[in-house]
């Protein structure tokens, strides 16, 4: 939005220009992942203050240590860290299909809106694998929402809610990813001449992995 | 499809740009490759702790200012999103000190 009009630009209070330069849709995406930043912190914080009023608190490596396709074999953390990876090369992909907006390279879009689904369906996956797991158990018994065999019946509650709340957030954004990349290859953002939806999305997509980034963190490695 | 790309100019890639989110991409990498070395070989306490939070830090900023492009936009906006994390912090300290309290009371 450019107000070139000489006699209107000495005040900011005629109106006809954005104060913050952005689209109102993208201004409300920041707004909304602001509040859904402040829904996560409270599952964070409150998973903090369980752990720091329990006795004792299982260590995530002996809790998160199995791979798929090597049962028995331990290793701590390996298959997260990968989950980790991939949530990243995601988001990578996710800022090249935004330049590729920038550029109204209509293919470029599709081709890095393609991998960013793959990745996010690919992240899903393994968490599907890791929750099956986790639910399963190595023969104490397993997980539920009351009861686990790894220690307080709250560390298994905390996973499933804020694993759970974050993998739900990876499944809409696939969702979204999927129908922008539908709209994109049916030439409607072309035909209207920006991608600014791409942007959108694309803000949405981030921050999933920046839940993740602090999940990873306070979950798996503190 | 051909007869709609005669109409919309498609800019070429700014290999700058490029070579800048390949840069990102690597710390990140790095910086995560470097979390799984300190899980590993530190043992658990403050000194861990303090490590791993600082490197979330750092891995949260970038994937805000330069992934999300917040650095690009104007004052305003900038601070509309980070002013109320302060929040954030506050129901941290908050909680964490109630958590050390409730333990205090119950061991």
């Amino acid at each position: 939005m450019s107000a070139t009009s000489t006699t209107l630009a000495a005040s900011d209070w005629t109106g006809g220009k954005s104060p913050f330069n952005v689209s109102y849709g993208k201004l409300m995406m920041w707004l909304f992942l602001l509040s859904d930043a402040f829904t996560f912190s409270g599952f964070l914080i409150a998973y903090g203050l369980v752990r720091f009023s329990a006795d004792s608190w299982p260590v995530p490596e002996e809790v998160f240590n199995a791979m798929p396709f090597m049962h028995g074999v331990n290793a701590p953390l390996i298959f997260v860290g990968i989950m980790t990876f991939i949530l990243i090369l995601s988001s990578v992909t996710m800022v090249m299909a935004v330049d590729a907006g920038h550029r109204m390279d209509k293919k470029g879009v599709a081709k890095w809106m393609g991998w960013t689904i793959i990745g996010g369906a690919v992240f899903l996956g393994c968490q599907a694998w890791e929750w099956t797991h986790f639910i399963i158990g190595t023969g104490g018994g397993g997980a539920s929402l009351t009861w686990n065999e790894y220690g307080p019946a709250s560390f298994a509650a905390f996973f499933f809610f804020i694993t759970g709340f974050h993998g739900t957030h990876v499944l809409s954004g696939v969702v979204i990813n999927y129908l922008v990349y539908y709209n994109t290859i049916r030439g409607v953002y072309e035909k209207r001449g920006h991608y600014d939806m791409v942007e959108k999305v694309g803000l949405y997509w981030h921050f999933i992995d920046l839940v993740w980034v602090f999940v990873f963190t306070f979950f798996y490695l503190v | 499809m051909t007869t709609e790309e005669n109409t919309v100019v498609v800019q070429p890639v700014d290999k700058a740009k490029i070579k800048h989110i390949v840069k990102v991409a690597i710390i990140l990498g790095i910086i995560t490759s470097f979390e799984f070395a300190i899980a590993f070989t530190l043992s658990a306490g403050g000194v861990k702790t303090s490590i791993f939070v600082i490197m979330t830090l750092v891995k949260a900023f970038y994937i805000i200012w330069e992934f999300m492009h917040l650095g690009d936009e104007v004052k305003g906006l900038k601070w509309t999103v980070i002013a109320p994390v302060l929040f954030v912090i506050w129901l941290l300290v908050a909680l964490l000190m109630e958590g050390s309290a409730i333990y205090a009371v119950k061991f």
